[in-house]
């Protein structure tokens, strides 16, 4: 039968140098979809959960979904699955450009990395050919350098590849493709520092994927197209101002964190704003393949045009470090591209270490000539190149991320993530459902696997009111299961600021050949979800895994639109594992034999 | 006195935080239709902090914020 997958894996074994072409299995692919779904599977089924993550036994999956490199509206996506060295849990980051689109178009639909070379080496794949090639003179390189040397070499290529943070396996190590897209969580860059694999470029002298009906995908497409064009929000609000027009909004609910947490409301937010970010440094958008949105940002950096940052650094660098320079936010930007670091977690982990400066514990004579104090332009630009590089004894610390930074210090309570994952940039005091997102997340704190935002504070597809609680774990849980989905899929998750999961069902379907309905899409997505939570288990994770900081529950907000506020988390918990089928935080016995997932437990 | 904050491209043309007279508005309706704003494109305002519908009353010392369609992640 005709369908959008190759039907093809790569097994590359990087201490024997073997690469096994296999078949895909279309049974775990027709249960778990592709992406993030199956990426995950197939680690489960291959006993990666009890290794240690930076150990030669973890592996690296690098997945793309039934619809990625095909017609569909944002099909450019891939995800990169392995367990994570932050967490110690499933890690699957996501990310655009066009590599994971080249990936699919060289005809494989998934890459299985394992063991480890003896020195640094890169995959360079054309088409069906895959080879293992020396990597000595590109270690140490910056991602645009390293992107533009491969090309010397392999002229058509789109490379990946770590910077030298992942190189250094700092727990904040991020994945870049195409330069400035990243694979930014959960610390997947230092895996692949951990096998000294600097980057994989691919070449594909095809540049479609074939449905298995071309003309119901035209047709889902077109009733897709239509539908982003007449989204205020994929049409008007995210390519004039990409994500970054947030900052003004989240703040004007009262809901920004500010100061590592301690505030929730930064009267100079408007300064890095999406609205003043277009007016001052806009170069042009940027579009991933196949995307009618444009979120991107390109701007101008000191005369230099770079990737710009979206709303995340934008707030982490910005009012969760108190610093209102434009220009120095987009520089630490570009210095997270360029090493390879999360730009949510590194920002966050320097807030943590302001925090950490502003009570006493981290002294003047640790900071090397640039304290860590609040609203310091030097300090964001500075600290961020210091832990790309592991530059001096803090910054190698603060480069593990803040749970270890803070838990050295004595104090881990100032850490603000979950399951030793950074939380992004809304108040889960001022928001009540995200807060369920954030303590549930299999891959902690992480707005993206469950957006409630957009009910909460967008209005879509309906306005929920921010400060209640009832019926918020149900909502978590849809969108936890569409957005497992929309990851799977190989799309991307911004598309469903207009689209939904019958959109996603009838593209699913012209893509393979299967029949789902909106409800069977769900249903996929809640299988998805239970088996990154079985993979937790199986590597350790304890009910109180699922917890917010406790400042979140006992420090009220102090001033602003939201004062006086704290998350109800101990609430909504218990209605959310209720909603799930699950008992202290695991799927029982009947979920998963609803979910077919009986020979799991 | 009301503060108004226009925020996206509600700013094109106008000011980014504005004042008007309580007295001479009752609705953030009101105020939405002295800016030449269609009511239709605004999605999210804002009293206080708080998500109102442009019937809603204003009193003196509020602040309304409106934006249009907008998103992010």
């Amino acid at each position: 039968m005709k369908t959008s997958y190759n039907g093809k894996v790569a097994r590359i074994n990087l201490t024997t140098r073997e690469v096994k072409v296999e078949a895909l299995d279309m049974d775990l692919a027709t249960k778990f979809v592709g992406g993030r779904g199956l990426g995950t599977a197939m680690l489960y089924n291959e006993g990666i959960a009890t290794v240690e993550p930076l150990s030669e036994a973890n592996k690296l999956i690098y997945a793309t979904g039934p619809l990625t490199g095909t017609a569909s509206p944002t099909a450019g996506r891939y995800m990169v699955v392995t367990k994570s060295p932050l967490t110690g849990m499933i890690a699957s980051s996501n990310s655009g450009g066009i590599w994971g689109a080249k990936l699919k178009y060289a005809g494989w639909d998934a890459l299985i990395v394992e063991g480890k070379a003896s020195s640094p080496v890169y995959i360079n794949i054309e088409d069906e050919k895959i080879e293992i090639l020396p990597a000595d003179q590109y270690a140490g390189m910056l991602s645009e350098t390293v992107d533009e040397e491969l090309k010397k070499v392999h002229e058509k290529c789109s490379v990946l590849n770590i910077g030298p943070a992942g190189e250094h396996q700092s727990l904040l190590a991020a994945i870049m493709n195409d330069k400035d897209r990243a694979a930014g969580r959960s610390g997947v860059g230092a895996v692949m520092g951990s096998k000294n694999l600097k980057a994989i470029t691919v070449t594909a002298s095809r540049n479609v994927i074939e449905p298995h009906d071309a003309d119901k995908l035209r047709e889902a497409m077109t009733d897709c197209l239509a539908k982003i064009k007449a989204n205020g929000v994929t049409s008007g609000g995210l390519p004039t101002y990409g994500t970054a027009v947030l900052v003004n909004i989240i703040n004007n609910t009262g809901s920004f964190p500010t100061r590592n947490w301690q505030e929730s409301y930064f009267d100079k937010a408007d300064d890095t704003s999406g609205e003043t970010l277009v007016e001052k440094h806009l170069v042009k958008n940027s579009y991933c393949h196949r995307c009618p949105i444009g979120c991107g940002r390109v701007v101008n950096l000191n005369g230099k045009v770079v990737g710009g940052p979206e709303y995340e650094p934008l707030w982490a660098y910005g009012g969760n470090c108190g610093v209102n320079d434009l220009n120095a936010i987009d520089e630490a930007n570009f210095w997270c591209n360029e090493y390879g670091l999360d730009a949510i977690s590194t920002p966050c982990t320097i807030a943590a270490a302001m925090e950490l400066y502003q009570r006493g514990y981290i002294k003047e004579e640790e900071c090397d000539g640039v304290p860590l104090v609040w609203g310091s332009a030097e300090a964001i630009v500075t600290w961020t190149k210091w832990m790309g590089e592991g530059k001096n004894a803090l910054a190698k610390l603060m480069a593990d991320g803040s749970y270890r930074l803070c838990e050295h210090y004595g104090h881990p309570e100032y850490s603000m993530s979950v399951k030793k994952q950074e939380m992004p940039a809304y108040d889960a005091r001022g928001i009540q459902g995200i807060g369920i997102t954030y303590a549930t997340s299999n891959r902690g704190g992480c707005h993206v696997r469950g957006y409630l935002i957009s009910p909460e504070i967008l209005g879509l597809p309906e306005q929920l009111d921010r400060t209640t609680v009832e019926g918020k774990a149900k909502w978590a849980m849809i969108f936890q299961d569409l957005t497992a989905v929309i990851d799977s899929l190989g799309l991307c998750l911004f598309s469903s600021f207009a689209l939904g999961a019958p959109e996603y069902a009838a593209l699913l379907n012209a893509g393979t050949g299967t029949n789902y309905t909106a409800e069977e899409l769900l249903v996929l997505g809640e299988r998805i979800y239970n088996i990154e939570r079985l993979f937790n288990k199986a590597a350790g994770m304890k009910p109180e895994d699922d917890r917010l900081p406790k400042r979140l529950i006992e420090e009220p907000i102090t001033d602003g639109p939201s004062k006086g506020m704290t998350s109800q988390i101990q609430v909504t918990l218990p209605q959310y594992y209720e909603a799930r089928g699950w008992v202290e935080a695991f799927p029982t016995p009947e979920t998963l034999t609803r979910l077919g997932l009986e020979e799991k437990y | 006195m009301i503060e108004i904050r226009l925020f996206a491209t509600f700013r094109e043309n106008r000011k980014k935080i504005d004042y008007i007279d309580s007295n001479q508005v009752e609705k953030a309706l009101d105020i939405v239709n002295y800016y030449g704003i269609d009511p239709e494109d605004v999605a999210i305002c804002l009293i206080n902090g708080f998500h109102s519908k442009l019937t809603d009353s204003i009193k003196d010392g509020d602040v309304v914020a409106l934006f249009p369609p907008v998103g992010g992640g």
